[in-house]
């Protein structure tokens, strides 16, 4: 057992599964001696050589475009765009060509591919540094999309998309990278950790369903801690796949509960809340006490970093819909 | 300040003029089969070292073979396309020797990153044309396998598939199979592409990777001097192969209605890529004789004369010149590969009259390597209606739906 931060556990992650398969490649900007802005891929390319930790020219499209030739040669790309804001000059590459291949091919050519975007805001940076670009991915048929919220989860589900033969947008809450610790068990049976596109229930309740990821995950703990002080009892869970989306688990959950609210970062307009809002109400509509309520950043491009507290949902506006929810 | 003085501070002025499309491809140009028919020399570039006069012309009469049937395929594509059994077909006509000169110079583990319109290299490369034809007639995306045939999926997002090529040619680096000197391992790859793609950031972005990792690539741009209706000079300024240079890589100009010397080069470039000695520009140059696809009409925008001029510069023509004043073909070989081009569009007639259509739940099951569980619901609730109508319909034929309503 090791005491592990996020960034610490991805390292981990990464480095195991470039230990556990040689096809495996990480490439992207300032990966290699930097070990990367965030210092995810600290000390590979020392360990596996510049072949295989690869420092790329400043160029998304580039980066993406040629990762899906290695990976029509055999190889498993681990991508990294170094902010979520950067990962547009990229889009044709992901939309078009990474998330289309297969079908295209039926089947015939695969991409398994790992795009990690650090995303989210709360670290008080420039402008295209603190953005939540998840729906725009998990719009796309033929990607899928996972978020690690803890250093758990961090260390075992990279492993995991890096061994799914399917493109695998890896998001990654830049403002948990480095926030708290946890111990991970190195030693485990990697076969029986917790399944990557599946959602998990990290505190129980009985009165409403916190539906959250990524950043969110820890922000909605906090909140329904409060609201027990209250006397409330709140379900969170942390869906770590937005495509495809595990509902099993939320369905259950919101036919026992009767209530849901959806937190994210990114703008509530067309968001991932307005999709979970749209499948919970087909499927539990006669069990829902309150419509579903979403909480999330405004529909205005990510503000300034002295305003960003604000735009940010935070404890009290979690609470605020879940009073709201409760009131209903 | 005088223009003077500036254009000594930074060069001179660049002249758009040499751009233009009916332009003859300027003294840069490697030719080694002129428009008559008479083989020429270059300092550079030969075509036929090595071999016995005999294997030489069984070569070219195999290149007057490929481009005949080549030039069949795309001329019964067309018809086909006119009849409304395709949705739409690009054409290659007048860019046969540009595709069959580089497409047989490939070694079979050479790895090729097609546009749309690579049905020269594609016949090269062993597909069926049928093939080809399915994705135009609209039953399928690109049904080889590219691990197949070392032939990559056409592209239709201009210029993305030279990132891919460039991806790959990393990874052949990586395997190993570059400058071992053994030549059924060392492999180079193709980007081919268009002169209106040159000008798309992904192949700018391609040209920077390759250079920087040395990647064994050879682009091969066709320059057939219309991207729909832009001409070059929209494009670039410069010659495109001079561009290889800012990037830190040869590049030269061929004659691409010439496939002697389209030959020579591309075989020239992949040698330098699979001996480890990076990526060349090849720029084929040569005229999109048709139109950019069957939805296309070019007498909106480019001149009679020009199509003309360039006619007389024909890739198969040529050969033919050269190949019967020299005595190197009988009548009996020329009406052979006439006749086989009559075959040829009589199978890819039938065949693409008789390709199924794709069935609806099929669009369902190749969106992802692991099938996810909402798709696999969408799928099997689609299948359940689509039954509800089949259900009613055989109730109805049997009677039990008047009998049911009857009984109420």
């Amino acid at each position: 057992m090791t005491k592990m931060t996020l960034a610490k556990a991805l390292n981990a992650g990464l480095r195991r599964a470039m230990e556990d398969d040689a096809k495996v490649l990480i490439m992207g900007e300032d990966v290699g001696k930097l070990g990367g802005v965030f210092r995810i891929t600290d000390g590979l390319q020392k360990d596996f050589g510049e072949d295989r930790v690869i420092d790329s020219p400043l160029a998304e499209s580039g980066i993406i475009g040629t990762a899906v030739g290695l990976a029509i040669r055999g190889y498993r790309p681990v991508c990294e765009i170094q902010f979520d804001g950067f990962v547009y000059p990229a889009y044709d590459q992901i939309v078009s060509q990474v998330a289309k291949l297969h079908f295209r091919s039926q089947g015939k050519v695969r991409m398994p591919m790992v795009i990690r975007i650090p995303f989210g805001g709360g670290i008080g940076a420039v402008e295209h540094h603190s953005e939540s670009p998840e729906a725009q991915f998990a719009h796309t048929p033929g990607l899928k999309v996972v978020v690690c919220s803890n250093p758990i989860d961090g260390y075992w589900m990279i492993q995991q998309a890096i061994a799914a033969d399917d493109p695998v947008i890896f998001l990654e809450p830049k403002r948990q990278y480095h926030a708290d610790k946890a111990e991970i068990d190195e030693a485990a049976d990697s076969s029986a950790v917790y399944p990557l596109f599946a959602s998990r229930v990290v505190r129980a309740g009985n009165e409403l369903t916190l539906l959250a990821y990524g950043p969110m995950v820890k922000v909605c703990l906090a909140s329904a801690e409060a609201a027990a002080g209250e006397g409330r009892s709140i379900e969170v869970i942390d869906l770590r796949t937005l495509s495809p989306l595990d509902m099993g688990l939320v369905l259950d959950s919101v036919r026992r509960t009767g209530r849901a609210v959806v937190a994210h970062e990114a703008h509530v307009n067309l968001g991932i809340g307005a999709e979970l809002a749209a499948r919970i109400t087909e499927e539990c509509f006669y069990s829902l006490e309150a419509p579903v309520l979403r909480v999330g950043g405004f529909d205005t491009p990510y503000p300034p970093a002295r305003v960003e507290e604000e735009w940010l949902p935070d404890l009290d506006r979690v609470l605020d819909a879940v009073d709201r929810s409760l009131a209903f | 300040m005088s223009s003077d003085v500036i254009a000594s501070q930074f060069g001179p002025q660049l002249v758009q003029g040499s751009q233009r499309s009916d332009a003859d491809g300027g003294p840069e140009l490697v030719q080694l089969l002129t428009p008559e028919g008479e083989r020429v020399e270059h300092g550079s570039f030969s075509f036929g070292e090595g071999m016995s006069p005999d294997e030489e012309a069984a070569l070219v009469r195999g290149f007057y073979r490929d481009m005949v049937l080549t030039r069949r395929i795309d001329v019964e594509a067309t018809a086909l396309q006119r009849h409304g059994e395709l949705g739409i077909w690009a054409q290659l006509l007048g860019q046969e020797a540009a595709q069959i000169g580089s497409g047989r110079a490939l070694r079979p583990q050479d790895f090729v990153f097609p546009t749309y319109r690579e049905h020269g290299v594609a016949w090269c490369r062993g597909l069926d044309p049928l093939q080809l034809i399915g994705l135009f007639r609209g039953v399928d995306q690109g049904s080889w396998d590219p691990h197949e045939h070392n032939f990559g999926l056409y592209t239709i997002v201009i210029g993305a598939q030279t990132l891919h090529a460039t991806g790959y040619a990393m990874g052949v680096q990586r395997d190993g199979s570059v400058g071992t000197g053994d030549p059924d391992r060392d492999a180079a790859v193709v980007a081919y592409f268009g002169d209106g793609a040159s000008s798309q950031g992904d192949v700018n972005e391609a040209f920077i990777f390759a250079a920087s990792y040395n990647a064994p690539v050879v682009f091969l741009c066709q320059n057939n001097q219309w991207a729909i209706s832009e001409p070059i000079e929209r494009q670039s300024r410069i010659p495109l192969y001079q561009r290889a240079l800012g990037f830190g890589f040869p590049g030269v100009r061929v004659d691409g209605n010439d496939v002697l010397a389209t030959y020579a080069v591309t075989q020239a470039a992949l040698q330098r890529a699979r001996e480890g000695q990076g990526p060349t520009f090849v720029e084929a140059y040569t005229y999109r004789m048709g139109a950019h696809t069957t939805t296309d009409d070019p007498t909106r925008y480019r001149l009679s004369s020009d199509l003309e001029n360039w006619k007389l510069k024909d890739p198969i023509q040529r050969v033919k010149v050269y190949l019967t004043r020299n005595g190197l073909v009988d009548q009996q070989f020329l009406e052979a590969v006439d006749a086989e081009a009559e075959e040829l569009g009589e199978r890819l007639r039938a065949g693409c009259r008789s390709m199924p259509d794709p069935h609806i739940l099929d669009v369902f099951d190749a969106v992802y390597a692991e099938q996810t569980p909402e798709l696999a619901d969408q799928r099997s609730s689609y299948a359940d209606y689509l039954d509800s109508f089949e259900d009613a319909a055989a109730a109805a034929s049997t009677g039990a739906l008047e009998n049911a309503e009857g009984s109420r």
